[in-house]
């Protein structure tokens, strides 16, 4: 896994001094970094414990429900990084299938196609039949909305959606907020929410509780990662201005093919593996294009991202876990 | 025996290209108008080469793109807009007016170029 992620965490370190974080432990779980992390969100404290001892048998005992996060399953992309992605995400379903913590829902960040084709969309929903979750959220990501501004996107996985997509749903007392930031981008920024969906966001949260654990999802990182690459969004600042007041806020991306996080007073940031293909850490190659690694890795660097939610701490349990270990 | 049909074969082959190639160039360059020109931009690790092209009014401006992520490339000011290109995929236009053109990769908008023709 890529070296940086180490010095990552480690300088997000320093924003949680005096929060109660056990940095012996934090630093513990940076050893399970690539394959698998977890964290918990206790009253806005983030607390971290090993894998291990999250995971496994007991997975998801006592928490109140969870759900699972899938990410870039780039179908129709046939080049060297993975020539088969339609059975790499088929692989992802049954890990789904075989959670014994079975979740409520599913939601994907996006770049659901490769070329935003019929065909690749119907190869999706043809693997997506395949899952026992009873419900799938969607974003798009900026491949979904290449050929007719994201009409077809919209037409299929859109419904109930406003303007290019956006949502928002309540489950269990969490608060759901489905983002795009893969329209009308424009030359030389990164991602961006816009004014029409700005507005309905500061409206959504409006009225709301703080005490109402948030979680927000959109495809481009709602943090600023690598603006080299484009690995950010223009105006998510405003946006996370609106959530400021609440105590929980989780906040997770796809688009960059790696997990990373930070957090950031109250607010969790994570990014989820792709089903497809991995992409470069952040400066590390030329560009951010896809990378190549041997046959026997490449499921070790894809995976799923599971997420148990214990409603007595207003807490989050955000465990990654590669198709293969 | 078989080495030598091998190198018969070898010289052979090449030099029928060749002869096919030139007929061919001499018939293009026949038909052809005596301003038109020809430039390229390759889109390589996410990047337009050369960023800045600079071409004489009537240039035919071909982007071809080498990655294995599609891309665009849509004229900032609305002037020309590809469709999404694949790898390899080719979009070509044609300036016919002076002037600066920027433009961008609508999926990779951090992706910039401009074309200046003169």
């Amino acid at each position: 896994m890529p070296e940086k992620k180490p010095d990552l965490i480690d300088q997000n370190l320093q924003d949680l001094n005096n929060d109660g974080v056990d940095r012996r432990g934090f630093l513990k779980c940076m050893a399970w970094a690539g394959t698998g992390l977890v964290w918990t969100m206790a009253g806005g404290v983030p607390v971290s414990r090993a894998f291990a001892a999250g995971y496994g048998k007991n997975a998801g005992k006592g928490s109140d429900f969870s759900f699972v996060q899938i990410s870039d399953s780039h179908i129709g992309f046939n080049k060297p990084a993975n020539p088969d992605v339609t059975a790499t995400l088929q692989t992802a379903i049954g890990k789904i299938n075989a959670m014994p913590n079975k979740p409520d829902f599913i939601i994907h960040t996006g770049d659901l196609s490769q070329l935003s084709k019929p065909g690749e969309f119907d190869t999706l929903d043809q693997v997506l039949k395949g899952v026992s979750a009873k419900q799938i959220f969607f974003v798009p990501g900026e491949h979904d909305m290449l050929t007719d501004n994201g009409e077809q996107y919209l037409q299929r996985y859109g419904k109930g959606t406003k303007g290019t997509g956006w949502s928002s749903f309540d489950h269990k007392g969490v608060h759901f907020v489905g983002l795009v930031n893969v329209a009308n981008l424009k030359a030389g920024g990164m991602g961006s929410l816009g004014n029409e969906q700005m507005e309905w966001l500061e409206n959504d949260l409006k009225g709301r509780s703080a005490s109402t654990p948030i979680v927000l999802f959109a495809h481009i990182p709602l943090w600023t990662i690598y603006p080299d690459w484009g690995w950010g969004t223009d105006d998510s600042e405003k946006a996370l201005s609106y959530l400021k007041r609440f105590g929980s806020v989780t906040v997770l991306n796809g688009h960059i093919h790696q997990i990373m996080q930070k957090v950031e007073g109250k607010v969790s940031f994570h990014t989820a593996m792709s089903t497809a293909f991995p992409q470069p850490a952040p400066g590390s190659a030329p560009s951010a294009g896809p990378m190549k690694v041997p046959a026997d890795q490449l499921q070790k660097v894809l995976g799923i991202t599971d997420v148990n939610y214990l409603v007595s701490g207003r807490s989050l349990a955000v465990v990654d876990s590669p198709l293969a270990g | 025996m078989t080495n030598k049909h091998v190198w018969i074969a070898g010289v052979a082959v090449p030099v029928m290209i060749a002869m096919i190639l030139l007929a061919g160039s001499v018939s293009v360059a026949a038909n052809a108008e005596p301003s038109a020109a020809a430039a390229s931009v390759k889109i390589d690790n996410f990047v337009f080469g050369p960023q800045t092209l600079t071409v004489p009014l009537g240039t035919t401006v071909t982007w071809t793109n080498s990655d294995d992520i599609p891309h665009t490339s849509v004229s900032t000011e609305g002037v020309f807009k590809s469709k999404v290109l694949d790898t390899d995929e080719k979009f070509s236009y044609t300036f016919t007016k002076a002037g600066t053109y920027p433009y961008y990769c609508t999926i990779h908008p951090k992706m910039t170029g401009q074309i200046v023709v003169q």
